[in-house]
């Protein structure tokens, strides 16, 4: 009877560690996740919810886990989650590996480079809010890569691995992303945005 | 370079992944094209505008509370009681196991009543104490060589054990030396190396918390921690080196502890 206290106790002494040491590794990058999680999800509900599935997920595998460094290894788990979640609703939003989202998003008139002469190309400061619905307004892959490198500042090895696309793929869409930023970011300062806002609402509000 | 290299490569300038050869000639063709120059500065200003957590979300303090519950207690400790809470909101994501907060707050204190003593944390806490201690000046060694064959006899007849004591100045992790230090009261061998400004503890004994065949880490007050098990030895590393190196670092002696020949 004695001994059997004795297991069960230390079962939960070492489910506790293991409980613990998860707590410790993966809660300091929980503002990281969510972040990703509002940009991929587009409204505050649905990004909780699949950063809460993420956490559950990242302790079911965490003791399989032998690095990267664990703010990727999180974002990775996260992106599946909302993949997952894409596919599952199956229409609206497209999920972020579909390779000819390149190709779509070269079609998409709104992104064109404008013919900009060098003198007037210098950028205004934008303030954050804009900057977010810009962002917000990116579509994928794109929006993906620019968050993980500028927001959640992962290399481009560490975004290649959650995306998981070599390196040149992600160098090839930040230099969309961007392209296409530096559009909006132009339009942005001549004239009202070039979309609605209800696109970037989960984000701007 | 041409217009296209340079439409991809000037990313890669901005965010830090180039080389200084490669950084030079991304900056000279933006100083002999100035489309190219104008387009170097606009992105320079979206990413400073970007970066610095300026855009970083938050996570509301509800989020982190729904988290840190889910956390508080083996899962298999709240299955019981999820008939009887079930989730408020059966949410958007329906396959997913959305647990009971409530059920696991309650069960996470049941626990902690019982379970008090946890000896590996205190041990990793004080791997940290001792690691931070070796710091302060005059405290990093008992023998200050880069010489392996000087610091592993060194050990002998002060700690019960043959550590490790490798050379991995190739990998580029210099051996600074050893210490005697002690760990939850008994003996350890500490040996120290530095990569670039960050210094790492290797602490080696007979019986320093449970024995893990594989690696465990965490960080505790911002430095990284290792655990692992070896060859009836209990080995801890830690340092403020990313995880990463730290994990590379383990690699290295782990594999080193396999061909006791080179070890020695």
């Amino acid at each position: 009877m004695d001994a059997g206290h004795d297991t069960m106790a230390n079962d939960a002494v070492a489910e506790q560690e293991r409980m613990r040491r998860f707590r410790d590794a993966a809660l300091p990058h929980l503002d990281d996740v969510y972040t990703l999680a509002r940009y991929l999800m587009r409204n505050p509900t649905d990004a909780e919810d699949a950063v809460q599935e993420c956490y559950l997920r990242a302790l079911r595998h965490f003791d399989s886990y032998r690095g990267p460094a664990m703010k990727p290894w999180l974002l990775a788990i996260l992106r599946n989650v909302c993949n997952a979640e894409f596919a599952r609703r199956g229409k609206e939003e497209v999920p972020t590996d579909f390779a000819q989202d390149e190709a779509v998003a070269e079609d998409m008139p709104m992104w064109q480079e404008p013919q900009v002469s060098p003198e007037k190309s210098m950028l205004r400061q934008q303030d954050s809010a804009t900057i977010r619905r810009l962002v917000a307004e990116l579509p994928e892959p794109f929006r993906e890569a620019i968050v993980l490198r500028e927001i959640n500042d992962l290399s481009y090895q560490e975004i290649a691995e959650v995306a998981g696309v070599p390196v040149g793929t992600v160098m090839s869409r930040l230099a969309r992303a961007r392209a296409m930023l530096r559009s909006a970011w132009n339009a942005t300062e001549t004239a009202a945005p070039i979309r609605g806002a209800a696109t970037a609402s989960g984000l701007a509000s | 370079m041409n217009h296209s290299e340079f439409d991809i490569m000037v990313h890669a300038l901005i965010d830090g992944e180039l080389d200084a050869g490669h950084a030079r000639e991304v900056e000279s063709h933006a100083a002999e094209h100035p489309e190219s120059a104008a387009k170097l500065a606009s992105f320079r200003v979206m990413h400073d505008a970007m970066g610095g957590g300026a855009l970083k979300e938050t996570a509301p303090a509800h989020l982190r509370t729904r988290i840190e519950t889910d956390f508080a207690v083996p899962a298999s400790r709240v299955v019981p009681m999820r008939g009887f809470f079930k989730p408020t909101r059966r949410s958007f994501f329906g396959g997913f196991a959305v647990g009971s907060a409530l059920s696991a707050a309650v069960a996470a204190s049941l626990v902690l009543t019982v379970i008090r003593n946890n000896q590996e944390q205190t041990i990793a806490d004080e791997v940290v104490s001792a690691h931070v201690r070796s710091l302060q000046a005059g405290h990093l060694m008992d023998v200050a060589t880069s010489d392996q064959h000087t610091v592993k006899p060194w050990f002998n007849g002060r700690v019960d054990v043959a550590p490790p004591v490798v050379d991995l100045t190739a990998e580029s992790f210099t051996l600074l030396g050893g210490r005697l230090d002690y760990i939850n009261s008994e003996p350890a061998a500490a040996i120290v190396y530095q990569r670039r400004k960050h210094v790492i503890n290797l602490f080696v004994a007979q019986h320093l918390g449970a024995r893990r065949a594989r690696t465990a880490s965490e960080s505790i007050q911002g430095y990284n921690i290792r655990h692992w098990s070896q060859d009836g030895l209990d080995l801890w590393v830690v340092s403020d080196l990313a995880g990463d190196e730290l994990d590379e670092f383990v690699q290295k002696i782990a594999s080193a502890l396999r061909r006791p020949s080179s070890a020695s």
